[in-house]
């Protein structure tokens, strides 16, 4: 334990008043130039990572369909790819919506994802209720709550009809703050 | 003895000889490095007597951890984190990789280890009152640690790239969206952007093999570094209270008297709960190996369930179970007010008794703490809050007809969802009361009051029925007695 160099930092400090203050002013260069060098590398890394929170996604309409394949009062399932697939996404780049012909020309497409926390509601035809596997939310064949933890009604995605095809408006995953 | 040879046939003994040099060589390491002694030193550190089998939970979590980097590097060789390559690494790395299927349970077997072994050395601590004067920051060091382990074990599972990673990524990112002021950036943050997507695996990738593992690495060397400066806690004794003003000198006399080296006399004991543990979690990785892969992690699929990893089960009870109206305060503070509480604990009881024998609320809390944990989990694993999608109709035998309103009811029973929730005669879903015996409890106008109303958790069904058709649901549950007629 006895090095010899531990006993330098202890009997450094006998020096003259000029040499004192040079050492203050190096140690503050020191200190200043390395939160500098810091500054440079951790800036763009910040950047580099925290853009997706404010990255803003472009949304774009994507056709799920003819008109012709939905009946009339059926609710389906439909996927599409989302806003701005990535190259390597493969098949995590998919979205889903529960998408219901009302009538001849009136569609209304509701989010898969349950208001609680997330989870992909199912529709259940014949009982007319969409039902969460995770924690038991059920919903009304309108989205709104039937019963279960659920703060908020399934949300509803834009839709709409064009040169005969349905088309969904991508969104971003329903983050619910209330 | 050796010696003794040596003396005698100088020239002759290779054996002596090779022992001679690495001697010197191990002299001239030790000079220009310093380490050897060092290490020794260290090694050889006093600890109080009395420090057995208890004090093993610790070293047993750095052990599952070290296998954890090890298995964790292996896996890297092979895995690719991005969105639509890793799902497919991982079923090479279980089904054709030399020893994948192993690997893949060593890391997994690994986790559940470093989770409970955490669990048990934070348990033994606070029983102990090690972590009063002066341990408090070995305390809040652990609990940091504590902290990481977690966040490993929920990265790791969104790594293992299936449809169930898909599905906890986006329940952590409605999680975390549920925090005061940050929550939107914070579940953009997690997602990678707004939906799941090629950018979420790889974020969860870096945080998983790069961040977290780097804060538990400098983590556990100032845990260490706290332990070997403060020394390891005696065994309390009762009636023998912590004073900061004289724990210090008493700890150093008790080492002096009574004090061993800690290698080998204690460290034995760390060395051989280590290998039993590493040769459980081999055993358990050789015989039932890594978890299944699920669907692949297209969140397009809407027949997923998701489930969480066992260790966060009890988690996953609590967000079902939670009165509807206190969820929000709940994600909002709950989970930070228990990280406060634990940070805080040696802060505020830093000196006074240590034994738990003086300490009935210390024993109190972690029984309720075991029992809590372990009774949420139970109900997490059979979750009754959740719809039996699978339900089947009932089968002529159970409903007691083939035609007419009794048939036509457990067939609207069925098809409106009913079974999905509730239980006849051990068939459907355990959301809500079992009917198998309804009729015997309930007249035929307060089921129709209760079927149109609906409940809490049980929808409303008047718009959903004709007329008719309530006749006839009430007609099936009307049959539904235990016979005794």
């Amino acid at each position: 334990m006895n090095e010899p160099n531990t006993k330098g930092s202890s009997s450094c400090c006998v020096a003259s008043p000029a040499e004192l203050s040079r050492r203050k002013f190096l140690a503050r260069l020191s200190v200043a130039a390395g939160g500098i060098g810091a500054l440079i590398v951790a800036l763009p890394v910040a950047g580099f990572i925290l853009a997706p929170l404010f990255k803003r996604t472009h949304e774009v309409w994507r056709s799920v369909g003819k008109v012709e394949s939905f009946k009339i009062g059926e609710t389906t399932a439909v996927q599409y790819e989302d806003a701005s697939p990535l190259p390597w996404a493969g098949v995590m780049a998919r979205s889903a919506a529960w998408l219901r012909r009302v009538n001849a020309d009136t569609f209304i497409a509701f989010s898969i994802n349950c208001t609680h926390l997330g989870c992909p509601v199912r529709w259940l035809a014949e009982a007319n209720l969409f039902m969460c596997p995770c924690h038991g939310g059920v919903y009304y064949e309108d989205g709104t709550v039937a019963a279960g933890p659920p703060p908020l009604p399934l949300r509803r995605y834009p839709v709409r009809v064009k040169n005969g095809s349905v088309e969904i408006q991508t969104a971003p995953i329903p983050i619910i703050k209330k | 003895m050796a010696a003794w040879r040596f003396r005698q046939r100088p020239f002759r003994s290779s054996k002596n000889n090779v022992k001679q040099i690495v001697k010197q060589l191990w002299n001239w390491v030790d000079d220009r490095t310093g380490l050897p002694g060092m290490i020794g030193r260290t090694a050889r550190h006093l600890v109080p007597p009395d420090a057995k089998w208890w004090y093993v939970f610790g070293s047993a979590t750095l052990c599952a951890f070290m296998i954890q980097v090890i298995s964790g590097i292996a896996l890297a060789f092979v895995y690719i984190p991005s969105a639509g390559e890793a799902y497919s690494t991982l079923h090479y790395i279980s089904e054709q990789a030399p020893f994948g299927h192993f690997l893949r349970g060593l890391h997994y077997y690994g986790a559940s280890a470093m989770v409970l072994m955490v669990g048990l050395h934070m348990a033994q601590v606070f029983l102990a009152g090690s972590y009063k004067f002066p341990r408090e920051l070995n305390w809040a060091t652990g609990v940091l640690l504590l902290a990481f382990t977690l966040a490993m074990g929920f990265t790791g599972q969104l790594l293992r790239g299936d449809q169930n990673a898909v599905w906890t990524v986006v329940v952590a990112a409605e999680q975390a969206g549920r925090t005061p002021i940050i929550g939107q950036w914070l579940a953009h943050f997690i997602l990678g952007g707004d939906t799941v997507g090629g950018a979420t695996f790889t974020r969860f990738f870096a945080i998983h093999v790069f961040i977290m593992p780097g804060f538990i690495f400098a983590f556990v060397g100032l845990h260490l570094w706290l332990v070997l400066r403060h020394g390891i806690s005696e065994p309390p004794k009762p009636g023998k209270l912590v004073d900061p003003k004289t724990y210090r000198q008493e700890y150093k006399e008790l080492l002096e008297k009574k004090g061993n080296p800690f290698w080998p006399d204690s460290a034995w004991r760390d060395v051989v709960f280590c290998v039993a543990m590493i040769a459980a979690i081999a055993a358990l990785a050789f015989v039932s190996g890594a978890p299944q892969l699920g669907e692949p992690p297209d969140p397009s699929i809407t027949t997923a369930s998701p489930r969480p990893d066992w260790y966060f089960m009890w988690y996953f009870a609590v967000l079902a179970l939670l009165p509807h109206g206190t969820e929000q305060y709940f994600l909002d503070f709950g989970p930070l007010i228990v990280g406060i509480i634990l940070i805080a604990l040696p802060f505020v009881f830093n000196r006074g008794e240590r034994s738990p024998w003086r300490r009935p609320w210390a024993i109190t809390i972690v029984l309720m703490t075991v029992v809590m944990i372990a009774t949420l989990w139970v109900e997490g694993v059979k979750s009754p809050w959740s719809p039996n999608f699978n339900a089947q109709p009932l089968s002529a035998s159970v409903v007691g007809a083939t035609n007419g309103p009794v048939f036509l009811g457990a067939q609207l029973f069925h098809d409106k969802g009913c079974l999905n929730c509730h239980l006849i005669a051990g068939d459907g879903g355990r959301r809500g009361p079992d009917l198998t015996a309804v009729a015997d409890r309930l007249s035929a106008n307060q089921m129709i009051l209760k079927i149109a109303n609906g409940a809490v958790n049980m929808p409303a069904y008047a718009a959903n029925l004709t007329p008719a058709q309530m006749d006839e649901l009430v007609a099936f549950l009307q049959t539904r007695r235990i016979q005794r007629q």
